[in-house]
């Protein structure tokens, strides 16, 4: 399990949106496929992506993704903003790429 | 339409607290065309008011649409008979004569809308075109209150039956019905996914299995972003009955050309914009039939799209053979 403030300190992240500190997550899926997320992401992750954009936010309420975390530090727009507060999804965004983030994901679940 | 034998009193259980209110689903989910009359008694333009006037008296009908070949071109009421007669024109033919400022309703809007259309311009009757402008029925308020009735004596019988017993079970799924139509707009990526949210809650808040919720928002969300993506609009409908879920996409066009090579992965016509999006990997399709249990796809070019995906409750207790998409992308 890890907790935002554990996702922001290994992957050097900046808090977007934190609607509820106390979240956990207990897995991570790395895609920019929206389909591919729904299909196979697991409740409670950390989804890993480029896409900043609200339907980001509406896939990760489907499937049940707690935290979004946008790679390349890619800006935020307010929609997804406004999107992810009113649903309640963490924003987390990364200067890292996908792989270096997901890298330091899987080793945070393993320390 | 099949008629069935009203029922002889109205059961009484607390349970019927708990439904929806029966009518609003009734006119959500019947259309137009299963209330109109599809027999249909026209005048031709060159058809007399007098010729009219007996069709009138035949049948017991107060209003004649002229028509030919499909092609609505008026209606007579009885009141232009009455001034016919009174104007001394009765053997002048209906296309003089007959009213052409027409508000029709079309068969696949909801009968909730044909009521309105009732409420708001006072007619006795509406005429019923098609997707294609083509005269395929008549409505009027007689139609709307037989069917209903029928309906909600069917609906009556079918609650007693599931409230008959002593107390049914709060899992006891089969007595759920709910019924919801979500309109989705070409390109509208600003509410884009909001119908498959709002299913998704509405399953959360009847308990249903978080396995089965998954599968339904994949294939709701999935048409949704089909529709939104690649058709011109269309509706998205969610009805949960018998333990069933039934997801319905339906939209105007522009139909799809193989529908066999657009359900296999990695099939996509979508252009670079939708790509960066993160869709239009080819995965749309075949997602929903991966998690469903019953799928069919109707379509043709130059038509509208039509795919039902059906989940079923009981086949959450089977495993259900997983066979994930390798994807393409």
């Amino acid at each position: 399990m890890l907790t935002i403030d554990e996702l922001v300190e290994f992957c050097g992240a900046t808090a977007v949106v934190v609607p509820d500190p106390g979240v956990e997550v207990t897995g991570c899926y790395t895609s920019d496929l929206l389909s591919d997320v729904m299909a196979n992401a697991p409740e409670d992750c950390v989804l890993v992506t480029v896409q900043n954009h609200r339907n980001t936010v509406a896939v990760a309420t489907l499937v049940g993704a707690l935290v979004i975390m946008v790679c390349h530090d890619r800006e935020i727009p307010e929609e997804m903003i406004t999107a992810a507060s009113n649903e309640g999804v963490a924003i987390l965004k990364t200067p890292l790429n996908q792989y270096h983030t997901s890298a330091r994901i899987y080793r945070a679940f393993g320390s | 339409m099949e008629e069935r034998p009203f029922a002889e009193k109205v059961p009484r259980s607390a349970d019927l607290n708990e439904q929806p209110l029966v009518i609003l689903e009734l006119i959500q989910r019947l259309k137009v065309r299963d209330v109109m009359t599809t027999e249909l008694l026209v005048a031709a333009r060159h058809t007399t008011l007098r010729e009219v006037q007996d069709i009138m008296k035949q049948i017991k009908i107060s209003g004649v649409p002229v028509a030919e070949n499909g092609r609505l071109y008026g209606l007579i009421s009885i009141d232009d008979i009455i001034r016919a007669l009174e104007g001394g024109y009765i053997d002048e033919p209906c296309q003089k004569h007959m009213s052409t400022k027409l508000v029709v309703l079309e068969d696949d809007m909801p009968l909730s809308f044909a009521i309105s259309y009732f409420d708001r311009y006072r007619y006795g009757r509406f005429p019923v075109l098609d997707r294609n402008q083509r005269l395929v029925g008549i409505i009027c308020q007689r139609d709307i209150n037989r069917t209903l009735l029928v309906e909600l004596t069917h609906e009556l019988r079918r609650m007693e039956e599931l409230t008959g017993g002593s107390s049914a079970p709060q899992d006891d799924y089969a007595g759920l019905y709910f019924f919801r139509e979500f309109p989705v707009s070409k390109f509208d990526f600003e509410n884009a996914g909001k119908a498959a949210t709002t299913i998704k809650q509405l399953l959360q808040e009847r308990s249903f299995p978080a396995r089965l919720i998954r599968r339904v928002a994949v294939a709701a969300y999935e048409l949704e972003m089909n529709m939104c993506v690649h058709s011109l609009g269309g509706v998205l409908t969610c009805q949960v009955s018998n333990g069933e879920v039934e997801i319905v996409a339906r939209d105007t066009g522009p139909g799809i050309a193989d529908v066999e090579w657009a359900c296999r992965d990695g099939s996509s016509t979508a252009n670079d914009w939708i790509r960066s999006l993160g869709f239009g990997a080819g995965l749309g399709l075949p997602n929903v039939k991966r998690v469903a249990d019953h799928f069919e796809i109707r379509s043709q070019e130059g038509e509208g799209t039509r795919v039902r995906a059906v989940l079923v409750l009981a086949s959450e207790n089977k495993p259900k053979e997983e066979s994930q998409g390798s994807g393409g992308g």
